[in-house]
C-alpha cells in the first residue's frame, strides 16, 4: 500500500505530507494534555528534588540500555536481550558471593567493598552475557535444536540457577530477590554519594551511559554494518562473531548497572520498547538512537508521575481510597508500552493513522477519477454529459460518502464545474480525464498485444493500472504500441496533449 | 492408526469428569503445607534416610499432591510444547506467561470488591491470568499486523509491558486494607510447597483436559505444524486450531503459575519439546516422549525440592528438566551427539577402509594380466607403505594408520619387511570399490559433462555412499559401453600428482 502510493504518479500530492504531520501534531498534543492532567492531579504536594532525582535516576538507566537495545532490535535479537535480563542474574549472586568471600578473608575492607562488589557484578555480567551467547550458540549447533527453543533452555536454565543460589546463599550474603527482579528505584535513590544529594545509582548510570555512548561513537560503522549485513561486515574484515559477542556482553554489563534502578524483568522494557518506538518514527540510524534516547528519558519521566498520580486516581474511583502509589519501575515499562503504542499510531509514515489516510486519499483520488472518466466517456458518446450527485453514486458503484467527498475535492480542484444540481466536467478536468483515458485504452491495447486475452477480460485490469500509468509510462507504451490511434474494441485513444 | 489418540483422548476426558465426581463426593482432607518444619530446616543438609523414605514412597501426604499435580503439569507442558516447538515459537510461552501477571491483580482486585477478603480464590486468578495471558498474545499478533516491528521485538515488548503493569497493580494492591493480598507474590517464583489438594485438582483436571484435546485434535495439530498454508488450502480452519493451540499453550501457563512459577513455567514448555526430538523423528513417538520427560523431569524435581526444604521447586524442577535435555542431547539414540559422533566416525572409517583399497588395488592393476579377472591376481603381490604412499595425498602417518586398520579387519596381511599382501575378501572389496568409483566417473562424464581431469574428485566424494541399486543402474547404463569387463579401465592417468592439481585448482 505504501509503494502504491508512491506510484500515484498520475498528480503530484503534497497534501499527503502535511496530513503526516498534522497526525504526529495530534500526537504530541495528546501526550501533553495527558502530562498535563497527571501533573495537575499530583496529590502528593507539589513535585519535590526527590521525584527529580528519582526521574534522573530512572532516565540514566533507560537511556543507558537504549543504546545497546537499538543494535539488538536492528539485529533482531530482542528476545536475547530478554534473555540477558534473566541470565544476569547468576552473574551477580556469584559475583555479590565473591566479593563476599573476599571481604571475609580480609583481601578486602569493609570501607572499598561497595565499589568492589560493583566491579565483581560488571565482571560477571561480562562473562554471563558471553557465555549465553556461546551456550545458545552451542546448544543450537551441536544439538542441532531450533534457536529461540536453544535460547530459552539455556536462559531459563541459568535463571533458575540463580534462583537456587539467592535461597542457599541468603544467609552468608544479603540480596534481596524482590529488588534484583523488581528493582525498588525508591529506596537506590535515597542511597546518595557522601555530602551530596546525588544519588549513587544515577552516578553508576550515568558512567554506564557515557560508556555506551562512546562506544557507539567509536564503532559506529562496524556496528552498522554488522548489524545490518553480516556477511559484507565479515568480508571487510569486521569479525561479526565478534561484534555479537561483544554486543552480548555490554547489553549484559549495562542490565547490570540498570538492575538497581530499575529491576531485572524491567530492563527489558527499556532495552527494547524505545528502540522499537524509534524505529516506527525513523529509517535513519542517526536519528533512532538520538529518538531512543529521547523515548528512554521520556518513560523514565512519564512512568514516575504516573507511579505518583494514577493509582490514586484510579483506586479512588473504585473504593480503594488508601492506594497512593506503585512501583516506579513497572510504570516505565508501561509508559515506555504507552509511547510504543502513541508511535505506532501518530507515527509520520509508518503510523497506522497516516497509513489509514494514505489508503483513504488514494481510495479517494481513484473514485475522483473514475468520475472524471465515467463524465469523458459519456461526453466522447453523447457530446455532453452533466449528471447529478445521485446518478453520478449510482454508476460509479462506490458508497455514497466516499463519493461525495471525492466529487467535493474535484470541484475545490477546479477539475469540476457545478451547473445548478448538475456537475460536469471543466476544461483541465477534461484534460486530466484525457490523460486518464488514454492511459486506460493504452493498457488494454498493450495486453491484448502481449497475452492472449479475449476482449471482455481486459477492462478489469485497465480499470486498476490506469490510476498508476504516468506520463513517462504512457509515452513508452505508445512507442511500443507504434502509437497506435485506437483500442482494441475500436475507441480512439485520446492524444497526450490537445 | 488415527484413532488411537482419539480412544485415548476419550478416556482422558472420561477420567478427567470422574476425578471431579471424586473429588465432590470424598471431599479429600485437606493438609495445609507443614511450612513449619520446612523453615525451621535452614541449612542445605544431606537428608536423614527417613526423610529419603518417606519422600520416594510419597508417603507425605503434601509431597504426594504435590508431585501429581506438578506431573500431570509436566506431561501437558511437554504435549504442547512439541507443537509450540515445530512452530518456532517456542518464546511465545514465555509472553503469555509474564503477561498473565496484571490478570492476576486484576481478578484479585475484582474479586476483593465483590466479596471483601476472599480476593485469593484460585479459580478466579487462575481465570483472570488466563485471560491477561490471551490478552497478551492478541497484543503481538496486533503489533506484527499494524507495524513493521519485527516478531523477536513485539515478543519483548509485550513480555516487558505486561510484567511492568502487573508489578504496578501488585504494588498498589499492597495498601488494599483487606490483608489478604499476601503471597500472591508466589506466582513469581511459584511455590508449590503451598500446593492444597483442591489446586492440585483444578492443575489435575486442566492437564487432562489439555492433553486429551491434544490427543483428539492430533492429526489437526501436525498439519497445522508442518504445513500450515496447505493445511488452509485442504480447508481447515487454521484461524482457530491456532487459536486453540494458544489457548491450551496459555492452559499449560496458568497451572503451572503456582508450582513453577510465571518467570520460568516457559521451561515446562520448552525442555522436554527440545529434548524429545533427540529421540526420534516421528511426531506422535515426540509428543509421547516430551510427555513422558515433563512429567518424569516435574516429578524428580518435586522430590529433590522434598528432600532438601531449602530447594525452591520451581527452580530445581526446571533444571532436572534441563539434567533430562541434556542427556538426550548426548545420548538420544535418533539425532544424540553420541549417535551423530558414531555414525561420523563409522562413516570416517569406511572412507578410509575404502581409499586404502582402492589405492592397492590401482598400485596392483597394471602388473595383473589383463585378459584374466584382475582381483584373483591381487593376492599374489605384495605391497609397502612406500608403494602405495604417492597413489593419494595422504601423509605416511595417515596411511599407516589406515594399513593398520585394514590389517585389523583382515583385509591384508602384513608379511616380511612391512609389506604387505591383500586377502580374498580384502581383494573382493578392493574390487567392489574400485568398480564403484569408476563406474560413477564413467558415468560422471557422460552425463554431467565433467571433464575426464575433474571426475577423480567428484568420484571421491560419492563412492562411499552408492547405494547397490544405484550401481545397479549405473551398470545397466553402461554395459554397452564396456559388456565384458568386470571393472572399468580407469578414465584418467592414475598419479598422486594430477589428484593434488585437480584438487587445488578445486578449491
Amino acid at each position: 500500500m505504501n509503494q502504491s502510493a508512491t506510484l500515484t504518479v498520475n498528480e503530484p500530492q503534497p497534501r499527503l505530507v502535511y496530513g503526516r504531520y498534522v497526525v504526529v501534531g495530534l500526537g504530541l498534543v495528546a501526550l501533553a494534555v495527558f502530562v498535563g492532567a497527571l501533573r495537575h492531579a499530583m496529590i502528593r504536594g507539589a513535585w519535590d528534588a526527590y521525584d527529580t532525582w528519582t526521574v534522573v535516576t530512572a532516565a540514566l538507566a533507560a537511556m543507558a540500555c537504549a543504546l545497546p537495545g537499538v543494535f539488538l532490535v536492528m539485529r533482531r535479537q530482542s528476545m536475547m536481550g530478554d534473555a540477558l535480563a534473566h541470565t544476569t542474574l547468576p552473574g551477580i549472586v556469584v559475583a555479590f558471593l565473591i566479593a563476599h568471600a573476599l571481604q571475609q578473608a580480609g583481601w578486602i575492607s569493609s570501607a572499598t567493598y561497595d565499589s568492589w562488589r560493583h566491579a565483581a557484578m560488571f565482571l560477571g555480567a561480562l562473562l554471563i552475557g558471553v557465555l549465553s551467547a556461546v551456550l545458545t550458540e552451542w546448544i543450537q549447533k551441536l544439538g542441532r535444536v531450533e534457536a529461540s527453543a536453544a535460547l530459552g533452555v539455556v536462559f531459563t536454565t541459568l535463571f533458575a540457577i540463580g534462583l537456587l543460589l539467592i535461597r542457599l546463599q541468603a544467609d552468608q550474603v544479603h540480596i534481596d530477590p524482590d529488588c534484583v527482579l523488581y528493582g525498588i528505584i525508591e529506596t537506590t535513590v535515597m542511597d546518595t554519594v557522601p555530602n551530596t544529594d546525588i544519588p549513587r545509582a544515577a552516578v553508576v548510570n550515568g558512567l554506564v551511559l557515557s560508556a555506551n555512548l562512546l562506544l557507539v561513537a567509536l564503532f559506529f560503522k562496524e556496528l552498522r554494518i554488522s548489524a545490518f549485513d553480516p556477511a559484507i561486515s565479515t568480508a571487510m574484515g569486521i569479525n561479526a562473531n565478534v561484534m555479537h559477542y561483544a554486543l552480548m556482553a555490554v547489553t549484559a554489563a549495562t542490565l547490570v548497572s540498570a538492575f538497581e534502578s530499575v529491576g531485572s524483568i524491567l530492563v527489558i522494557a527499556m532495552l527494547i520498547a524505545p528502540a522499537a518506538t524509534a524505529h516506527l518514527l525513523t529509517d535513519r540510524l542517526h536519528l533512532l538512537i538520538v529518538i531512543s534516547l529521547g523515548v528512554a528519558a521520556l518513560s523514565a519521566y512519564l512512568g514516575h508521575l504516573m507511579a505518583i498520580t494514577l493509582p490514586a486516581i484510579v483506586f479512588t474511583a473504585i473504593g480503594y481510597p488508601e492506594v497512593i502509589d506503585t512501583s516506579t519501575a513497572g510504570m516505565m515499562a508501561v509508559a515506555a508500552g504507552g509511547l510504543f503504542v502513541a508511535a505506532a499510531l501518530f507515527g509520520p509514515r509508518y503510523g497506522v493513522i497516516s497509513k489509514a489516510l494514505d489508503q483513504a486519499r488514494l481510495a479517494s483520488s481513484i473514485i475522483a477519477e473514475d468520475i472524471l472518466g465515467l463524465l469523458y466517456r459519456l461526453e466522447e458518446e453523447s457530446g455532453a454529459a452533466a449528471l447529478a450527485t445521485d446518478q453520478l453514486t449510482a454508476m460509479i458503484g462506490r458508497a455514497t460518502w466516499p463519493t461525495y467527498f471525492a466529487l467535493r475535492g474535484l470541484v475545490a480542484s477546479g477539475d469540476m464545474a457545478v451547473r445548478g444540481s448538475v456537475y460536469e466536467l471543466s476544461a483541465a478536468g477534461r484534460e486530466r480525464a484525457k490523460r486518464l483515458v488514454r492511459a486506460h485504452r493504452l493498457w488494454e491495447s498493450y495486453m491484448a498485444k502481449h497475452f492472449e486475452l479475449p476482449d471482455d477480460h481486459l477492462h478489469e485490469s485497465a480499470a486498476r493500472v490506469e490510476h498508476f500509468l504516468g506520463a513517462e509510462l504512457r509515452e513508452e507504451l505508445a512507442a511500443e504500441l507504434d502509437d497506435t490511434a485506437e483500442d482494441p474494441h475500436g475507441r480512439e485513444i485520446p492524444p497526450e496533449q490537445g | 492408526m488415527n484413532s488411537i489418540p482419539a480412544w485415548f483422548g476419550f478416556v482422558l476426558v472420561v477420567v478427567a469428569v470422574w476425578f471431579g465426581q471424586l473429588e465432590t463426593v470424598t471431599a479429600a482432607p485437606r493438609h495445609d503445607a507443614p511450612a513449619s518444619r520446612s523453615l525451621s530446616r535452614d541449612r542445605l543438609e544431606w537428608p536423614s534416610w527417613d526423610d529419603v523414605s518417606r519422600t520416594l514412597l510419597l508417603r507425605d501426604y503434601n509431597t504426594r499432591i504435590v508431585a501429581i499435580g506438578t506431573t500431570l503439569l509436566g506431561v501437558a507442558a511437554g504435549t504442547v510444547g512439541v507443537f509450540m516447538l515445530l512452530r518456532k515459537r517456542s518464546l511465545l510461552g514465555d509472553v503469555v506467561s509474564h503477561s498473565t501477571l496484571p490478570g492476576i491483580a486484576i481478578a484479585f482486585i475484582v474479586m476483593e470488591m465483590i466479596e471483601p477478603g476472599r480476593g485469593k480464590w484460585l479459580p478466579g486468578l487462575l481465570i483472570g491470568a488466563l485471560i491477561a495471558g490471551l490478552a497478551g498474545i492478541v497484543c503481538t499478533k496486533l503489533i506484527l499486523r499494524y507495524t513493521r516491528i519485527k516478531e523477536d521485538a513485539a515478543l519483548a515488548i509485550v513480555l516487558s509491558v505486561f510484567f511492568g503493569a502487573g508489578m504496578s497493580l501488585f504494588k498498589a494492591v499492597q495498601y488494599i486494607p483487606s490483608g489478604s493480598q499476601a503471597g500472591l507474590n508466589h506466582f513469581i517464583l511459584g511455590k508449590a510447597a503451598s500446593m492444597v489438594s483442591a489446586d492440585v485438582w483444578i492443575i489435575a483436571e486442566v492437564s487432562i483436559v489439555i492433553v486429551a484435546i491434544t490427543a483428539l485434535l492430533f492429526k489437526e495439530f501436525s498439519l497445522l505444524s508442518f504445513d500450515e498454508k496447505f493445511a488452509a488450502s485442504q480447508g481447515w480452519p487454521i484461524f482457530r486450531l491456532d487459536l486453540l493451540l494458544m489457548l491450551l499453550v496459555a492452559g499449560v501457563t496458568v497451572i503451572g503459575l503456582q508450582s513453577v512459577g510465571l518467570l520460568l513455567v516457559v521451561a515446562m514448555l520448552i525442555t522436554p519439546a527440545a529434548a524429545a526430538r533427540f529421540w526420534t523423528d516421528r511426531l506422535g513417538l515426540t509428543t509421547l516422549v516430551a510427555a513422558l520427560l515433563g512429567g518424569g523431569g516435574a516429578f524428580c524435581g518435586v522430590l529433590i525440592s522434598a528432600m532438601y526444604p531449602r530447594l525452591a521447586a520451581g527452580p530445581v524442577i526446571v533444571l532436572t528438566g534441563v539434567v533430562f535435555f541434556l542427556v538426550s542431547m548426548f545420548f538420544g539414540v535418533r539425532r544424540g551427539i553420541v549417535v551423530r559422533l558414531a555414525t561420523h566416525r563409522q562413516l570416517k572409517a569406511a572412507v578410509g577402509r575404502q581409499h586404502i583399497l582402492r589405492a592397492l588395488f590401482e598400485f596392483l592393476e597394471p602388473q595383473c594380466d589383463p585378459n584374466l579377472p584382475t582381483s584373483p591376481q591381487l593376492v599374489n603381490h605384495i605391497v609397502s607403505a612406500s608403494d602405495l604412499r604417492p597413489m593419494r595425498s595422504w601423509t605416511l602417518k595417515r596411511l599407516r594408520h589406515l594399513l593398520r586398520a585394514a590389517e585389523r579387519s583382515d583385509f591384508i596381511t602384513a608379511v616380511r619387511d612391512g609389506g604387505y599382501r591383500l586377502t580374498v575378501r580384502g581383494a573382493e572389496l578392493a574390487h567392489r570399490v574400485v568398480r564403484n568409483h569408476r563406474l560413477w566417473e564413467l558415468y560422471l562424464i557422460e552425463y554431467a559433462d565433467i571433464a575426464p581431469s575433474h571426475v577423480d574428485r567428484d568420484a571421491d566424494d560419492i563412492e562411499h555412499i552408492l547405494a547397490a541399486d544405484v550401481v545397479e543402474s549405473l551398470e545397466r547404463l553402461l554395459s554397452q559401453r564396456y559388456p565384458h569387463m568386470t571393472v572399468p579401465p580407469s578414465p584418467h592417468v592414475i598419479d598422486a600428482t594430477s589428484e593434488l592439481t585437480t584438487r587445488q585448482s578445486a578449491s
